[in-house]
């Protein structure tokens, strides 16, 4: 077992893992973050996106001691500091960017850090960048169209309003 | 101007919050105290006999509290096919026990034939692998090829069943004769021989099950991941455990996608209870996405020859198909229902075409169980059909688009009963086709194929004019058609004291958003604001029964058994009303939230009365009960028959044989809809599944049974960079006649619209282009399109 | 996943001290490695991850003008800071898997795997690469040997990549649908000395060069001198997602399109 620290969110923490544990382990079952999802065993869905040290990553695909002493952000970490939706995630709830809420978390993280990159992409933009989180609930319309508004794009002319 | 509240308005989900903030629970998120891993050993080879599991070492290793096979299963039941079908010679099907562990046999790659359970899930894994290690299979060759399967009697599936075959299906069989005279006879005959490829559900949450078991009441718990909670613990009580019903509650809590996979039994959750009432202690089980592959009922799997006899003009005469659906290894909950009345009934399509007979061979192999998804039986009718109508319009040189309108039902045939026995009681399907073209631009297809021409790329326009039968439910219809359930649905409306409300639903919502629609619907029948209305479903302790969400029944029966129960809650407040304001129960009249009597400024409002009820100093109590509670039940008259048009545009790179969907249109016809953002978004993930259909996953299983794409490496899942924005409208409307709410259901509709119109516009590109190519299997993956262009 | 200690060195001794511990396996990104021991296809008794090794990282040119990216250097980083003085290379890291795989996927792990299916082998080997190893140096043409094979001793770990900077070059990946690898892949540029053609994901051995094309475009760098050309199947992948006579015609209309756009 080795001792990691990290901050999750803004908090710090500790905490004992095994080498092979799993930094989407961690936050599940060591901190009780279970908003970060686990959903292939590939490392293709991108339901466990978390930002570490404010990049995109598969936290299935990287082990908590490799994340010691980083700063990670999950999905618990998006809202305000009122607890109100951020800016991404009010724009999901506005666009119906959601059904089953699985993939939700990972496409709000990776679309966070796209618009961290790229402020106001374009639909093929955004839809380039989703390549790694796989959705089965949605066909990506209201997904993609929730990036575009959270961006500060008018997507009152997208298909079918 | 569009509503902002009830029924109709684009209502916000308001469970999105807990989903957008990482706050929804799921199976797996729960962490109980004392819970112990369970994994499952399953079986590497496709067919095999199991000679020898030797437990004793893995039951010793470290952490490991019980080992189970499936000799300990042996002696309770099985895991039943919810629909007895009967072959066209009268015989019923031929339907082998289904066990919790494989036992004798193993019949599938996957098939689980052992179990660990141990303190954590890596000690689990480490004994399943032991376990493995100390089993003897020996092994049998693989039944893959259902036509193989079925002219090889001396391999099989079951060695109960001689060829191979569960049933061979006639309908309608009286119009065999009638049909075959029509056909020999037609001026012109298309044929069409095609595969509905399997595919593999994929619902971004993998199954998970928690069983727990309460020693001091004998009482059990599962906690999983199910469209219908109910329907399980019928299942699990009644069929396989024998645990009596009143012992066990299932719950079903946040749920990440179903799509029918979540519908059926599996063993899993009845190892998790015994494994917990054998240890006293939680035990929890999540599939890996690569069990998920192996073990989850997969979809369609149909091979069909498909024959439409018509005039010269294209006056559809009657239409023939013979199909052999693939059922896998065992038979799961609704493998026999989807490809016969799931499918055989919906045949006439939306055409009047005087004759039509379906024959279904079902067909046992070993590979995973097929099962109904999304769509069911559905899509595969409607993908035979509306290809071969395309076909048969090539070979006679005539407008696909006219084809559709000159055989397809007027508005003014209905009631109409087809020749498969369905009554449609309502559509326009000449409506929604010329919304189709209208919204697709049809006239300015010849300028947009130009411009792809000019970038070096073919571009094809396909349609498809859909119908399905849903709202999956009367009893009375279902019964005569084999089912073991009835399919009504009931719900509780509870007002409390306060005047808030609890909806206790049997339907159970795993991303279709009913906390948000059902409770748009209560809050305007009462008149009081949406966010007084809570709506509980996916708990058989709280909810007073149900038969889940698929098939598109939410709200045609689900939403209609709440409506009831809520025209009760005002019958009774009128009740409550007349005593309150001393008038008679006739004179009082209920709106906008308030009961008064008619003709005077009398009244009560909603909440008064709620109060009143839970209050009852003065009630005069042999004719009016105290509280306000009421539950209904309720079983519809007849499916409902959403229809429409959906027109698909393509663009194919000739040199790659690449397929972008360039422009994807839908006119559907859902009767009333409830919440527009909604339904668009349903009929936006049912065509994205369609699309990924058509375009890209592929399930297959080489000759000895092995999982070829047995994971997202290999099943290609639609990304977002695969489609475009989808172009849908759902303002053609005529409402359900027989269901209280007009609605008729739209979860199904863009995944069985869908998969046609893409190969239909993939066709024309490659036609427009030159190419003679008539048919190209489903998934039209570029080296297939290639291929087919090389001739 | 086997249970391993797991061990994250500052520099690139101790971290070769570290690999010579028996069953001590390197992790770079974990993009490749982590999916294969979450299927138990290895047992590591140690993982050393070199993603601490300061002198692994970043983008930096070298004295003969080479492009130099260390061994450890992230395919987004890559992406970013090639840019300028190797676009086509910067493209191919950008277009590797999608991006929280480019930010913890490494060059070095990526070409010391030997995907059949990997985008960078197609770039090392039509750029004449060097690969630099903590023990020594290897060419490009002497590194890849066949499917998951290369000349890397056990433990040895590759420390930098250096490019020979083309006058032009362009990579044109065909996605395999589902992984999203590449179906097929061709990386062509063109040197002074004459042109290189790296051909990924077709082959049954492994990236390999395309000679006749080679010998075409050193002639005529220009899309019409590999018209007349054609790559025969045999040797081929054959899978669910293409047969061999497929991915050859891919290999050829690729390079087709990836000398035009260079
Ligand atoms: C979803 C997804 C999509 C992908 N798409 C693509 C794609 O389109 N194209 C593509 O090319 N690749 C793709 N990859 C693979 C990706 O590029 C990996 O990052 C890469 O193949 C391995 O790099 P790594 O740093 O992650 O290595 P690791 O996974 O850490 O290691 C891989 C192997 O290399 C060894 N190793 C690691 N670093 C070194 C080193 N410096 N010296 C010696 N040995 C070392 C390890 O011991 C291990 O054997 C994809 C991966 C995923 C998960
Ligand atoms: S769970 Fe991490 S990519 Fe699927
Ligand atoms: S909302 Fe269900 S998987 Fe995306």
């Amino acid at each position: 077992m080795t001792k990691v620290t990290m901050t999750v969110n803004g908090k710090a923490v500790s905490g004992e893992v095994e080498g092979r544990t799993l930094l989407s382990s961690f936050l599940r079952e060591g901190l009780g973050l279970t908003g970060t999802h686990v959903g292939c065993d590939t490392s293709q869905c991108g339901a466990c996106v978390v930002h570490v040290d404010g990049k995109a990553v598969k936290s299935c695909t990287m082990f908590a001691a490799d994340a010691s002493g980083s700063a990670v952000r999950t999905i618990e970490g998006m809202a305000n500091a009122d607890g109100s939706l951020g800016t991404i995630q009010q724009a999901f709830q506005d666009h119906h960017g959601l059904q089953c809420g699985f993939c939700t978390p990972g496409m709000v993280m990776s679309a966070a850090a796209l618009l961290a990159e790229n402020p106001k992409p374009s639909e093929a933009d955004v839809r380039h960048y989703l390549e790694g989180n796989i959705c089965r609930c949605t066909g990506y319309h209201n997904i993609v169209k929730a990036v575009l508004a959270a961006s500060g794009q008018d997507v009152s002319k997208i298909a079918a309003e | 101007m569009p509503k902002d509240h009830g029924i109709g308005a684009s209502s916000k989900r308001r469970e999105d919050i807990r989903f957008l903030t990482g706050k929804g629970v799921y199976t797996d998120d729960l962490n109980l105290h004392g819970q112990a891993h369970a994994v499952f050993v399953r079986s590497e080879v496709a067919h095999g006999r199991i000679v020898k599991i030797d437990t004793s070492a893995a039951a010793g290793m470290p952490g490991v509290l019980a080992v189970f096979t499936g000799e300990d299963f042996k002696d309770v039941g099985g895991n039943p096919a919810g629909w007895l079908i009967n072959s066209r010679n009268g015989e019923p099907m031929r339907e082998p026990k289904r066990p919790v562990l494989a036992h004798g046999k193993v019949r599938h790659v996957g098939d689980a034939y052992a179990a660990v359970v141990a303190e954590t899930y890596a000690q689990a894994k480490d004994a399943a692998e032991q376990l493995a290690g100390d089993t003897e299979i020996e092994e049998l060759p693989a039944i893959i090829d259902m036509g193989a399967a079925l002219a090889d009697a001396s391999n099989r599936v079951h060695d109960e069943i001689p060829d191979n075959q569960c049933y061979d299906w006639g309908w309608i069989e009286d119009n065999r004769a009638a049909v075959d005279e029509a056909i020999k006879n037609a001026p012109h005959v298309t044929t069409l021989e095609l595969v509905n490829n399997r595919l593999v559900p994929n619902a971004m949450e993998p199954r998970a099950s928690i069983g727990e078991y309460f020693p001091g009441t004998g009482d059990y718990k599962l906690t999983t991941t199910s469209q219908n909670p109910h329907l399980t613990r019928l299942l699990v009580a009644a069929f396989v455990l024998g645990i009596p019903e009143n012992k066990l509650t299932v719950v079903a809590p946040d749920v990440g996608g179903g799509f029918g996979s979540k519908i059926y039994h599996y063993g899993e959750e009845a190892l998790v209870l015994a494994a917990a009432k054998k240890l006293a202690r939680p035990v929890r089980w999540t599939a890996e996405r690569s069990e998920s592959f192996l073990s989850d009922a997969h979809g369609r799997d149909h091979v069909t020859k498909i024959e439409l006899a018509c005039e010269k003009d294209g006056t559809f005469i009657a239409f023939r198909t013979e199909t052999m659906a693939n059922v896998g290894a065992y038979l799961s909950n609704f493998a026999t229902v989807t490809p016969t009345f799931l499918h055989g009934t919906l045949m006439a399509g939306p055409y009047k075409v005087p004759n039509v007979y379906v024959n279904v061979k079902t067909v046992f192999t070993n590979t995973a169980p097929v099962d109904a998804y999304r769509g069911a039986g559905r899509p595969e009718a409607t993908f035979s059909l509306e290809r071969v109508v395309d076909k048969m319009c090539r070979e006679l040189g005539l407008d696909p688009f006219e084809v559709r309108r000159k055989n397809l039902l007027t508005k003014d045939m209905f009631p109409y009963t087809t020749p498969v026995g369905l009554a449609y009681d309502t559509g326009d399907y000449h409506a929604t086709l010329d919304k189709a073209m209208q919204m697709a631009d049809v006239a300015g297809f010849e300028a947009r194929r130009a411009a792809s021409a000019a970038k070096g790329k073919l571009r094809g326009m396909g349609l498809s004019t859909w119908i399905e039968a849903c709202g999956i439910a009367p009893s009375h219809l279902v019964g005569v058609l084999g089912s073991r359930v009835g399919l009504y649905d009931a719900a509780t409306v509870r007002v409390n004291a306060t005047g808030n409300i609890s909806v206790m639903t049997g339907a159970h919502s795993h991303g279709q958003g009913h906390e948000t629609v059902f409770a748009q619907i209560v809050a305007e029948k009462l008149g009081i604001p949406e966010s007084s209305v809570e709506i509980v479903h996916g708990d058989t302790s709280k909810i007073p029964f149900g038969m889940g969400s698929y098939g598109s029944r939410s709200l045609a029966v689900c939403g209609s058994a709440m409506n009831r129960a809520v025209d009760k809650i005002i019958a009774k407040g009128k009740k409550i009303a007349a005593h309150m304001l001393e008038a008679a129960e006739e004179d009082i009249t209920f709106e906008n939230g308030s009961f008064s009597v008619a003709g005077t400024d009398k009244a009560k409002t909603f909440g008064e009365i709620a109060f009143s009820a839970y209050v009852p100093h003065n009630y005069p109590l042999e004719t009016l009960e105290p509280g306000l509670e009421e539950t209904a039940f309720y079983d519809p008259a007849n499916f409902t028959y959403p229809a429409g048009a959906y027109i698909c545009e393509v663009e194919v790179d000739p040199d790659t044989g690449k397929v972008e969907v360039a422009a994807f249109h839908c006119a559907d016809d859902f009767g009333n809809v409830m919440n527009p953002m909604i339904v668009e978004g349903q009929v936006h993930g049912g065509v994205g599944q369609g699309i990924g259909q058509a375009l890209c996953e592929n399930t297959s299983y080489d000759g000895n049974g092995q999982l070829l794409s047995g994971s997202y490496m290999d099943y290609a899942m639609p990304r977002a960079d695969d489609v475009p924005f989808y172009n849908v409208d759902h303002s053609c409307q005529t409402p359900c006649t027989h269901n209280p709410l007009g609605v008729k259901g739209c979860g199904e509709a863009g995944a069985i619209g869908s998969p046609p119109a893409v190969v239909n516009a993939v066709i024309d590109a490659l036609q427009r282009g030159g190419h003679k190519v008539d048919h190209i299997d489903m998934p039209v993956s570029p080296s297939r399109v290639w291929a087919a262009m090389q001739g | 996943m086997y249970a391993f200690e797991f061990e994250k060195p500052t520099t690139i001794a101790d971290a070769v001290k570290a690999l010579g511990r028996e069953d001590a396996q390197a992790l770079g990104g974990g993009q490749t490695l982590i999916p294969s021991l979450k299927q138990r296809l290895a047992a590591p008794s140690v993982l050393v991850s070199l993603s601490g090794i300061k002198e692994m990282q970043g983008v930096c040119t070298g004295d003969d003008g080479s492009l130099c990216i260390g061994g450890a250097t992230t395919h987004a980083t890559v992406a970013k800071e090639a840019a300028a003085k190797y676009p086509a290379l910067a493209a191919l890291a950008g277009g590797i898997g999608d991006p929280a795989v480019r930010n913890k996927g490494t060059i070095g792990g990526s070409l010391a795997n030997n995907d059949p299916s990997a985008c960078y082998p197609a770039a090392v080997l039509a750029s004449g690469a060097t690969i630099v190893t903590n023990a020594r140096k290897i060419a490009a043409d002497d590194f890849f040997e066949g499917l998951f094979a290369t000349a890397l001793e056990p433990g040895e770990i590759i420390t930098e990549v250096r490019f020979p900077v083309p006058e032009k070059a362009n990579y044109q990946k065909f996605d395999q649908p589902a992984s999203r690898f590449a179906l097929t892949g061709v990386f062509v540029a063109k040197y002074a000395g004459g042109a290189r053609v790296a051909v990924t994901g077709a082959s049954e051995e492994g990236v390999f060069r395309w000679s006749e094309a080679e010998a075409a475009l050193s002639g005529n760098f220009s899309a019409d001198a590999v018209k007349g050309l054609s790559l025969s199947a045999d040797g081929m992948i054959g899978d669910l997602h293409g047969t061999p006579a497929y991915r050859a015609h891919l290999a050829k209309v690729l390079t087709t399109r990836a000398v035009a756009a260079s």
